[in-house]
């Protein structure tokens, strides 16, 4: 049998690519998850809601890229900020469980609100780097991918940087542990709650228009997120490693199971990978074990 | 207090407790009056939202031990709900078993598919069991979309009406004779469970579990039971769902539908059977509620139909958050409240 | 009525710690500790804060798991016993802040102590009519008639647990203890924050306890007078090793003991205790 290197090589590339997208994602998760200890599961839902907002402007309105994703960057931060300020802060001391399940109201509400604005069809968006294939070796792989890859590495590998070198990680710490003591510190935070959420919201808008330029628009794009989400969970729900490795790893496990099992194997795999880790270490590869309960 | 006020007391509290006995007893017969005559007196189109609502009482009631008694999170309901409403699917294509044997029969698979599932989610605990359910229940769905052999894949299986004595029931009003008076048993059961040994342990689960081990609770064996029994009451209301829609798909039992018995439950008031009754005849009827109303809107607004489905996952949204935010007892506490500052205000 | 209980009086003691060492990480919380309870004795386990009283209790319970060392309950070693059967045993405790489940009645809490001892299963509770009917009145009845006025609960028993003071959640713990059937009890700091009343209803109530139930006592306290009264029999421990045990006489004239105390609100007490000022 003559093992087709080119092939296996297309899908590692677009499983690494589907993976970078998936850490990017994740970022946004486990920044909420680390500073708030809040699991928000509105973060599919979010991506979407940034993705439709560049086809929004860039498609519907016409304005130049350089000026929409700015824009929905910002919109991001505004609709974290704004989320952090009148549902999840009022809830504080509330049973996790409740939290997310708000999170799961809100991006109902998205989906809703999205599908009103804008339809449930599909939609593809304009494209914003050029159509030229690019062969890296034998290997085809789309200039869209390219860019979305190195965009995303670049977002991880900055949040990597930031939350290992800048001091200010150390009050994120503090202030997921013990907000009490950390506010009697001196840390402002209530401040530090509201940033966590908004920087993480753009993200998401971020890395909804990357993954909509990749494959395009739908009221469905928010189930991506759960699928982050178990990724999350497998990498440590606090750990920004972690999750890169694992949606790495997941990227070209799910691609590999979509091309020789069946596209329909590709979610599932990742949701059959959760439950086993789960039975077998529960705060994932590098997450920090929780004494208390969740 | 002088012994003469002490019998006016003794007497106005004998006629207090002699009128609330009234009261009860005239509000059960009310209702047994009520529940012989209603398939006479009112047409197909409400027994058919009396039937829906029973079937989803008993779905929520099953939730509501799992989740508001045992205190343990789940999102998978809907795929046990599924694992009945198959099971009567195939007994029916295969054996052609009455529904007085499929019915139960879908409960107890159902129980079997909630314990193979509990056993290794139980591992972890509060937000990381809820997320192991919804991988479950995913899985779940992925084996009826993709076994073919057994479930017909995506296009479903049909479900021949349910007979008795040479009756088809195929149309609501006569459904209703075997929908309500299983929801009537089942919601007893649940009343009556959480007055006894078993019942209690769940709630002392739910509220203290350390506390509930060193009273002699097993914790691992109990969760089990919990979790085994709420799938059961799935598998009936799944069973139930089969018989009256006479199809099931893949479709038929989406996340959305896990996402609307976390909605009735947070809505009607979680932990009290109550909250499960109230909570689904009020969730069941919003989107009805819904249709209406933006039908009604028909001559202004020119594509009020299609924007359905979407008001109605905003609607469900804003229920979710709003009930969360700002009632998380419910309806039930809601109604509790204004009885109480109404019972206050006559006696003032 | 007859008060069910499982207590017997017998030579052999019916708690004995053995050379318990409990660690956390580098910590020490217990070293070596050994000492035994004699049955139907009212022992109280003293100590300044983080001497590792209730670290030793959360050991006999099953909730921590010791470094090295064995916990025998009359005779057989418990170390692998796990804690829902060590209440089936006859092992009930009560926590100093109050482990009552919120969201029931007194009532219903008290029936919960008595779990483990009942028989009717979920199925019987889903049916109700017959086997758990029969179980759930006469354990009413019983709880009604032995422990509920003996507590002065009756004012409180269908009150949801919640809505209640302390002193009387304290109680009503006490109250679901009794109901387990216990042969010993474990009370960690059973009067803490009650009124001087309060605490000497307490004082006779375990008294009581002993006597009519049968029932060892194990006590941690920090209420010298309350331990003076009523203990036979008195532990020490400092920095998770035990440094005296004895008659509460002979422990307050330990000079061991009282380098331990030293500068702490005890000290006093035991000082005013031995210049020969009694409590009334």
């Amino acid at each position: 049998m003559t093992v087709d290197w080119v092939y296996l090589l297309e899908i590692t590339l677009s499983g690494i690519g589907a993976g970078a997208l998936m850490a990017v994602t994740g970022v946004a998760f486990v920044l909420i998850y680390r500073v708030t200890r809040v699991v928000n599961l509105a973060i599919g839902e979010t991506l979407m809601l940034g993705a439709y907002a560049f086809f929004g402007m860039t498609s519907i309105l016409g304005w130049p890229v350089l000026v929409a994703v700015p824009l929905v960057i910002a919109g991001g931060v505004l609709f974290g900020a704004g989320l952090e300020r009148t549902i999840i802060r009022p809830m504080l001391g509330q049973s996790p469980v409740s939290v997310f399940m708000v999170t799961i109201g809100i991006g109902s509400i998205i989906v809703g609100v999205v599908q009103l604005i804008w339809g449930i069809a599909p939609h593809r968006l304009i494209p914003i780097v050029s159509e030229k294939p690019v062969f890296l070796g034998p290997a085809y792989v789309s200039s869209k991918s390219i860019v979305s890859f190195t965009i995303a590495a670049a977002v991880i590998a900055f949040f990597l940087l930031v939350l290992r070198f800048w001091r200010g990680s150390l009050h994120l710490k503090a202030t997921a542990s013990d907000a009490g003591a950390a506010y009697s510190c001196g840390i402002n935070v209530p401040r530090v709650y509201l940033l966590s959420w908004a920087v993480a919201s753009a993200i998401a808008c971020a890395a909804g228009i990357l993954i909509g330029m990749v494959g395009g628009i739908s009221p469905e794009m928010g189930v991506f997120g759960l699928s982050v989400l178990c990724v999350v969970i497998m990498g440590g729900l606090d750990s920004i490693l972690g999750t890169l490795v694992v949606a790495l790893l997941v990227g070209l496990i799910d691609a590999f199971a979509g091309s020789f099992l069946g596209g329909e194997f590709k979610q599932i795999s990742t949701f059959t990978l959760l439950l086993l880790m789960l039975w077998v270490r529960p705060h994932g590869l590098f997450g920090t074990a929780e004494i208390d309960r969740l | 207090m002088t012994p003469a006020a002490k019998m006016n007391l003794a007497k106005a509290t004998a006629t207090h407790i002699g009128r609330e006995l009234l009261y009860r007893r005239l509000l059960w017969g009310v209702s047994a009056v009520l529940f012989v005559a209603a398939p006479f007196l009112f047409s197909q189109y409400w027994l058919y939202w009396v039937c829906l609502i029973a079937i989803n009482v008993v779905s929520a009631t099953g939730l509501n031990i799992l989740w508001g008694y045992t205190g343990l999170a789940s999102l998978g309901h809907a795929a046990f709900m599924a694992v009945g409403a198959y099971s009567v699917a195939l007994l029916d294509k295969h054996l052609g078993w009455s529904f007085l044997v499929t019915i139960p029969l879908g409960g107890f698979f159902a129980a079997a598919i909630g314990l193979l599932v509990a056993i290794p989610s139980l591992r972890v605990r509060g937000l990381y069991l809820a997320i192991a359910t919804i991988a479950a229940s995913v899985i779940l769905q992925f084996i009826f979309s993709n076994w073919d052999a057994v479930t017909n894949g995506m296009k479903g299986l049909i479900v021949q009406p349910a007979q008795f004595a040479g009756v088809q029931l195929d149309q609501p009003r006569l459904l209703y004779w075997v929908i309500v008076p299983t929801t009537i048993v089942m919601v007893k059961m649940a009343s009556n469970l959480f007055r006894t040994r078993v019942g209690r342990a769940f709630i002392a689960i739910r509220d203290r579990d350390i506390s509930a081990e060193l009273i002699g609770i097993p914790l691992f064996k109990y969760k089990l039971l919990s979790f085994g029994l709420s799938s059961f009451y799935a598998g009936v209301a799944g069973a139930l769902w089969a018989y009256f829609f006479r199809v099931v798909t893949p479709e038929s039992f989406p996340i959305e539908t896990s996402i609307f018995f976390l909605a009735v439950l947070i809505v009607g008031g979680i932990g009290t059977i109550g909250g499960g009754i109230i909570g689904a005849a009020f969730m069941t009827l919003v989107p009805e509620l819904l249709r209406i109303g933006l039908t009604a809107l028909g001559p202004w607004m020119a594509n009020s139909a299609t924007i359905i489905p979407s008001v109605r996952i905003i609607v469900f949204g804003v229920l979710i958050v709003g009930f969360l935010r700002l009632e998380p007892q419910g309806l039930m506490e809601l109604f509790g409240r204004l009885r109480r500052s109404f019972l206050k205000a006559r006696v003032s | 009525m007859m008060i069910e209980t499982q207590g017997q009086h017998s030579s052999q003691s019916i708690l004995q710690i053995e050379g318990l060492c409990l660690r956390f990480g580098g910590i020490e919380a217990l070293r070596k500790v050994s000492f035994s309870v004699a049955p139907g004795s009212i022992t109280a386990l003293i100590g300044p804060n983080g001497a590792g009283k209730t670290s030793l209790f959360n050991c006999i319970s099953g909730l921590y798991k010791p470094f090295s060392g064995d916990i025998l309950f009359e005779g057989s070693s418990i170390a692998c016993v796990p804690p829902p059967d060590r209440a089936k045993l006859g092992l009930a405790r009560s926590f100093q802040n109050i482990a009552l489940f919120r969201g029931m009645t007194v009532l219903e809490n008290i029936k919960l102590g008595r779990h483990a001892h009942m028989k009717s299963t979920m199925l019987d509770g889903l049916i109700y009519r017959g086997r758990a009917k029969r179980e759930e009145e006469a354990l009413s009845a019983e709880i009604d008639e032995t422990i509920i006025d003996i507590l002065h609960i009756r004012h409180v028993r269908d009150e949801t647990v919640a809505s209640l003071p302390y002193g009387l959640q304290k109680r009503v713990e006490i109250a679901r203890a009794m109901a387990m059937k216990p042969k010993i009890l474990l009370l960690d700091e059973p009067v803490a924050g009650m009124s001087r009343e309060e605490r000497e209803d307490i004082a006779s109530l375990i008294l009581e306890l002993r006597e009519k139930w049968r029932v060892t006592v194990l006590m941690v306290e920090h209420d010298m007078g309350l331990v003076m009264d009523i203990s036979d029999h008195v532990v020490v421990l400092s920095f998770g090793r035990m440094i005296a045990e004895g008659r509460p006489e002979e422990i307050q004239q330990n000079p061991e003991v009282i380098t331990a105390y030293l500068g702490s609100n005890a000290a006093g007490q035991l000082a005013s205790l031995q210049s020969g000022e009694r409590r009334s």
